[in-house]
């Protein structure tokens, strides 16, 4: 009986989640099939699927290198910001997971509403900021520009894994002589290892999808991919089956970083609080 | 166990404090700076009170945009939270289908914004679009470019489809801490579906229900990149929300003194209505 009624509910959850996937994959899948495609294609008969596949519109951007810099000045920046983060939030994290000090909370709040501010707001401002120091249309600009959603981000999920282990284990390392350093590097970040793969996890998303900022602080060096996207397109005409490789290519790099951390994004999505 | 008192954990802090302060503070107080003078051009700034702020406080066009705003995240908060709840509870518990479901539900969120705007732009077009095609085949009027109803729906079903995972994933991780005995009590009470899920899930849920709650308000009320690829706020302004006003205002007139003190209104008002969340979900915290 049990089973029975376990199984029809198994059923229909399949089916929900079928009916889920398909909405989530089928614009995506449109993108795909128009990538396929020559203009004339697209804009010629409706097909569900590309009659003859080609790669052309792949083989325009990444023989052009105004086109893949674009990615590379992507990643480059979204690596660089990634590091930063982690790097200036470890210790931060720690204290605010270990110790009570004067204005902790306060701080801590306040590390959070950089979080919420619209990027919209500090668009101009970040502008006359690099410019005047003369950082405008360099990588490093738009890395410290985005570390400031992502730093407060990472603070916020590396406080929620390093709650998570016992300080015993703090006192047992400081007894047995551990300098903090060394205790820091060698027994505490192994230990919130997978915290340090969700926290560059969302770094590198909301870094990675950022377009506001990264746009606004550059012009050529360092232009993202999206801005290209955008540029281009109006510039050209439309080029639709070159416009969808683009966005096809962006999509890539995401894809393979969700494969690697497959396993840690339950738990990662809950920032370390279940 | 309490924390012990320590001061000198500020020292850890320290590199955070003065990257964001540069990050931050700085820019910030360019802003403030603009909002209170007005300038003619060249480098010559006067001094300009509230004016500004007397004047975007009761300027139409901005309550206006505030309007379509609160109503946008309203309406966002309304359908993903919900949804995303149905959708954990019905993702597969583990194993490869869980992995599958997992990759495929978290592929969305890693798409550059506009690249989510430019998808959902060409799925909607009545010409080439998939969307767009059926629904014309259908015999359904619709047309996101001239109709406002329209553009607000596919603005609004582009969301969904972009966020509802990320609350899906986040309540699937709190669905995932439930120890087996719960529900063998449970089945042993007889209880139903419905008591199941009130009783049982939805309490453990709660902490990452406020964290995708608080996620899902702060971007939604921020959101610039994709309505402006899809519809570029309209047709008219049906769909400029407060950020693509901003940015029209800024940008587009230079009107940096009015722009100034919209901004930090606006900033304001996220600010309070976070504040709001985050004390309900720490006194939350500490009442379990």
């Amino acid at each position: 009986m049990m089973a029975v009624v376990a199984e029809t509910k198994g059923r229909g959850a399949a089916l929900v989640m079928a009916l889920y996937l398909l909405f989530l994959m089928l614009p995506i899948y449109w993108l795909l099939n128009m990538s396929l495609k020559t203009n004339t294609e697209i804009l010629g008969a409706f097909s569900l699927w590309p009659k003859n596949p080609t790669l052309a519109n792949y083989r325009t951007i990444l023989t052009d290198p105004s086109w893949y810099m674009g990615y590379v000045n992507s990643l480059t920046y979204v690596v660089m910001n990634t590091v930063i983060s982690i790097t200036v939030a470890l210790p931060a994290a720690y204290a605010f997971s270990r110790y009570r000090f004067i204005g902790d909370k306060h701080l801590f709040f306040w590390l959070l509403t950089n979080r919420m501010a619209p990027a919209a707001v500090f668009a101009l401002p970040f502008f006359q900021l690099y410019s005047s120091i003369g950082l405008f249309d360099t990588h490093i600009a738009v890395a410290l520009a985005h570390c400031l959603f992502n730093v407060p981000l990472a603070v916020w999920i590396l406080e929620g894994f390093m709650s998570g282990v016992p300080r015993e284990i703090d006192e047992t390392a400081y007894i047995d002589g551990y300098s903090f350093p060394r205790f820091f590097v060698k027994i505490f970040m192994p230990l919130i290892a997978s915290g340090i793969g969700v926290a560059a996890f969302f770094c590198f998303m909301f870094s990675w999808v950022e377009l506001l900022l990264s746009r606004t602080l550059t012009s050529v060096n360092a232009k993202p991919i999206a801005a290209t996207m955008t540029r281009t397109v109006s510039a050209s005409g439309l080029d639709w089956g070159v416009l969808a490789a683009a966005g096809i290519l962006t999509i890539i790099p995401g894809a393979l970083v969700i494969w690697f951390v497959r396993n840690y994004i339950a738990k990662g999505f809950a920032l370390g609080r279940v | 166990m309490e924390k012990p008192v320590n001061n000198r954990a500020w020292f850890l802090v320290l590199p955070v404090l003065l990257l964001v302060a540069f990050s931050a503070i700085l820019p910030l107080m360019t802003v403030v700076n603009y909002s209170v003078q007005d300038t003619f051009g060249g480098n010559q700034f006067f001094w300009a009170g509230l004016d500004w702020f007397e004047e975007v406080i009761h300027s139409d066009r901005i309550r206006a945009a505030l309007g379509r705003q609160v109503l946008f995240s309203a309406i966002i908060l309304a359908i993903e939270i919900p949804l995303g709840i149905f959708v954990a509870l019905n993702m597969p518990k583990k194993g490869i289908w869980a992995s599958f479901c997992l990759v495929l539900m978290a592929l969305p969120l890693l798409i550059p914004w506009n690249v989510v705007g430019t998808i959902w732009q060409v799925f909607g077009r009545v010409d080439i679009g998939l969307l767009g095609y059926t629904l014309r085949k259908l015999g359904i009027s619709y047309n996101y470019v001239n109709n406002a109803m329209d553009a607000w729906i596919t603005v609004i079903v582009m969301d969904v489809w972009h966020w509802t995972s990320l609350v899906a994933l986040l309540c699937y991780a709190g669905l995932q801490s439930i120890p087996d005995a719960y529900y063998q009590a449970a089945k042993i009470d007889q209880a139903s579906r419905w008591k199941v899920f009130r009783y049982i899930e939805l309490p453990k849920m709660q902490g990452v229900l406020l964290i995708a709650v608080l996620l899902r308000f702060m971007d939604s009320f921020m959101i610039y990149t994709e309505p402006f690829v899809v519809t570029g706020g309209g047709p008219g302004n049906a769909t400029t929300f407060l950020s693509i006003d901003l940015v029209k205002m800024a940008v587009g007139q230079f009107d940096l003194g009015p722009a100034a003190a919209f901004s930090l209104i606006y900033f304001l008002v996220i600010l309070l209505i976070s504040f709001v969340f985050y004390t309900v979900m720490t006194r939350q915290k500490e009442g379990e």
